[in-house]
């Protein structure tokens, strides 16, 4: 009887099939990792279009509404297909690895989590070709522009009907994992910070992804069934639209950023080795940050028109936001305070994002200020803004995953200067892509238009530099991954000398199965421990 | 097979889930054809659909199957209910879109159209005829829009679904208890009695509609009032439609001897789900029809 228990359980099927119908944590966190690195790069392809075309002045490749389907698909195409995939990817190999449970909670709703998102993509990507061209009014739908799109309209609501489903039942199974898989040692309050971030996340999901369904519905039955929801005429508003919109859209903001957090909280005292500080504030922080979350939406509105009320109790919230936050800047500075810190490539990705989300973040505070939005709105300035926080944040926080757990993923360790020079040429090349975009914005250039005064020529022209430097950079990241898979040295089960959790103490690379006992907690096997 | 208990059931290879992105697929895609005015759309949304029962079928006849043969301990069981749980969760906040969109209308955008506020130009300048009320007989701009010639009354059909909805929530309730004390012969008439007054609401909703169409010419196209009642009423309608076929299911399961009075998560997720779909009724009766 055990014999073939065992014997079921390594099975792994060969061939590419296996990956369609597979069950595993492992498998599929790999597929959403690649999958998220896929659309990394067709995103991106349509940011060195976007950088081309801003190289100069005045029109040279594309035409207006080409460029607007490109601002637009390259932000859906970022959000949805890299960023939260990516994470998701990371939640589903690490956290059954870091509490000690078998595999996720429910391991075929796994699957079809995963695979809807290629069919969701697929349909989305597509519209690129239909007449009319993709959706050109920005990913942020507004009527009664989105209205306005070709044929592509359709497959634009239904490509997010479906990543929201994945979204949803993705997060669903992390909650569920997090609440009902940790091995019984495991009270909430000594959960890895990871594992703490991504429940939050998880939950913030559940309760902003619907909106979204909810809201796009409307847009369609707008369109084609003749309701007013975002209709003055017949007693609806657009603007409505945009309050509901926001309502998930804050939400969702944090969902690309938390996970973040938790990657960073994890890699710092490794390589500080010291346990982190504050373990418990970050805990109360990230949970602070998620109930915010849900009542600053309207600070994307200022200049819409609302209240006085509603402008100064959106303002007021939106900066309550910096206390959070800064107890977690505070937090991993005070980490690394007189530890024995080294330097190897997932750090330097932490440090990184330490310095530059915090300067994401303090434009955040700047543009919090309702008189001050009304200057910045619209602007370069925002652009700036929200691609320090997701770029130099969430996807600095995603490689620094990457390069922490690879090891521990393919067994083999990557090649360490590869690794560096990946790191610093993205860490110049970002900032010389989007820190002039401060300027710009701030002398006033609008965004997303394909043409500009004469007077912005110079610091697009830095940007767009920075821009081709950065996504050739990644190029580095695609060879250092294939390098580590076919010619890395073998790495220990522990690879990190500073590292805890239960994710160290299996074999790398990890086994098929793992924790199918739960496994007892060693001393000093925990992150929260010694604090 | 108490070493197989101990373990947390994680099954191996599945076929459903890609065979259900592939349906969703088609039916989305079909969908949008016919929207686009496509050819094939319509056939590939049955295709679609087709495919979607087939594989939900498929899955939770495996589950069912799985269930009955004891591959599930108790951590699995709890796995269910808090996924269950966040599923309804995320149904509240779907629900909550929409109510947000009505209140949104009533307090804040009909209002301001009439010219309350800061709405007081647009009142001026583009509609100074707009009388502001609700629900809303008389439109800003009733050239785009074909309004109602009456609000649906509460009294009569809703007053009397609201009756018929609170009564199945009881006749679940004894159901359950049935099936605790090991009554089956109780639990098989209260799901029965619950299921047939779902029915029944589903009818009467049904008729209302058309009176609503026919007499009242009260549809989505008929500015804001038509389009909240509409779709509040109309997805409420579909969800007490898919927690009628839970029943159904959960019915033709306890005819067959399945549940115990200790296990029987797929009742109570579907129990849940029925009071889920009262309480969205009873805002939505509250909000839409009455006040």
């Amino acid at each position: 009887m055990t014999d073939s228990i065992q014997a079921h359980a390594d099975e792994k099927p060969a061939g590419l099939w296996r990956w369609v119908v597979t069950t595993n944590h492992k498998d599929i966190g790999t597929l959403y990792l690649l999958f998220a690195l896929l659309m990394f790069f067709i995103g991106g392809t349509m940011s060195m279009v976007i950088r081309t075309e801003l190289f100069q002045p005045g029109l040279q490749f594309t035409d207006p509404l080409f460029f607007n389907q490109m601002t637009t698909m390259h932000a859906l195409v970022m959000i949805f297909g890299a960023v939260m995939p990516a994470f998701v990817g990371l939640a589903n190999w690490q956290i059954p690895l870091m509490i000690g449970a078998p595999d996720m909670a429910f391991p075929r709703m796994n699957n079809w989590s995963f695979w809807l998102l290629p069919f969701a993509f697929s349909m989305l990507l597509s519209t690129l070709f239909m007449p009319g061209g993709a959706p050109a009014g920005g990913w942020t739908m507004y009527p009664p522009l989105v209205l306005m799109t070709g044929d592509a309209f359709p497959y634009l609501i239904f490509s997010i009907h479906l990543m929201g489903l994945s979204s949803l039942m993705g997060a669903i199974n992390i909650i569920v994992t997090i609440l009902n898989m940790r091995t019984p040692d495991m009270p909430l309050m000594k959960m890895p910070l990871f594992v703490w971030t991504w429940l939050v996340t998880a939950f913030l999901l559940i309760a902003a992804m619907p909106v979204l369904a909810g809201v796009v519905t409307m847009l369609l039955t707008d369109r084609y069934f003749g309701s007013s929801f975002f209709n003055a005429a017949g007693g609806g508003d657009p603007v409505m639209f945009q309050h509901i919109f926001w309502f998930f859209g804050h939400p969702e903001v944090y969902i690309m950023i938390l996970p973040a957090f938790g990657v960073v909280s994890t890699i710092i005292p490794t390589f500080a080795r010291k346990p982190l500080f504050g373990y418990a504030s970050m805990v109360y922080a990230t949970a602070s940050i998620a109930f915010l979350s849900f009542i600053v939406w309207a600070h994307h509105m200022f200049t819409v028109g609302m209240p006085l009320v509603a402008e100064l109790f959106f303002m007021y919230s939106t900066m309550l936001i910096a206390i959070p936050t800064g107890v977690k800047i505070f937090n991993w500075v005070s980490t690394m305070w007189r530890g024995s810190m080294t330097f190897e490539t997932p750090m330097l990705w932490a440090i990184s994002f330490v310095v530059l989300f915090t300067i994401g973040g303090l434009s955040g505070v700047m543009l919090a200020i309702t008189p001050a939005d009304f200057q910045y709105q619209d602007t370069y300035f925002v652009v700036a803004h929200f691609h320090y926080v997701l770029v130099t944040g969430s996807v600095f926080g995603i490689f620094g995953a990457v390069y922490y757990w690879l090891p521990k993923w393919t067994g083999n360790m990557y090649n360490e200067r590869l690794g560096k020079i990946h790191f610093w040429c993205s860490v110049v090349f970002s900032n010389l892509l989007y820190f002039p975009q401060h300027f710009l914005g701030l002398a006033g250039m609008p965004r997303r238009i394909p043409d500009y005064a004469i007077q912005f020529t110079d610091w697009n022209q830095v940007s767009s530099i920075g821009g081709f430097g950065f996504g050739l950079s990644q190029l580095i990241f695609v060879y250092v991954v294939f390098h580590a898979i076919r010619a890395g040295r073998k790495a220990p089960a522990r690879v990190w000398d500073g590292a805890v959790g239960l994710e160290w103490s299996v074999p790398s690379p990890a086994p098929y199965h793992t924790f199918q006992e739960p496994p007892k907690l060693a001393d000093g096997q925990l992150q929260s421990e010694g604090v | 097979m108490s070493s197989v208990n101990d373990r947390y059931y994680v099954p191996h290879n599945s076929y459903w889930p890609i065979l259900g992105s592939i349906g969703l697929c088609a039916l989305f895609v079909g969908f949008a054809r016919v929207l686009t005015g496509e050819n094939i759309g319509s056939t590939l949304m049955v295709v679609g659909g087709l495919i979607m029962v087939l594989m939900l079928v498929g899955w939770f006849g495996t589950v069912i199957r799985e269930s009955q043969s004891g591959s599930y301990n108790q951590q699995v069981g709890r796995s269910f209910r808090w996924g269950m749980c966040w599923f309804i969760f995320s149904e509240v906040m779907f629900f909550g879109a929409f109510f947000a969109a009505l209140f949104y209308a009533r307090v804040l955008s009909v209002p301001w159209l009439g010219g309350e506020g800061s709405g007081f130009s647009t009142h001026l300048y583009v509609w100074p005829d707009f009388l502001a009320a609700w629900p809303l007989l008389q439109l800003p701009d009733p050239s785009q829009f074909d309004v109602a010639k009456a609000p649906m009354a509460a009294a009569g059909i809703p007053a009397l679904n609201t009756l018929i909805l609170l009564s199945s929530a009881a006749t679940v309730t004894w159901a359950h208890w049935g099936l605790k004390a090991g009554r089956r012969r109780q639990l098989i008439v209260g799901l029965a009695l619950t299921i047939a007054l779902g029915l029944l609401f589903l009818g009467l909703q049904a008729y209302e509609y058309r009176h609503a169409f026919t007499d009242l010419n009260l549809s989505i196209s008929s500015g804001i009032y038509g389009t909240t009642f509409i779709m509040l009423t109309g997805f409420h309608g579909l969800h007490v439609t898919v927690g009628a076929i839970m029943l159904m299911v959960i019915l033709g399961r306890s005819l067959a001897g399945h549940f115990t009075p200790l296990g029987h998560f797929a009742f109570e997720a579907s129990a849940w789900y029925w009071h889920f779909v009262d309480v969205v009724w009873l805002i939505l009766f509250t909000f839409v029809y009455w006040l």
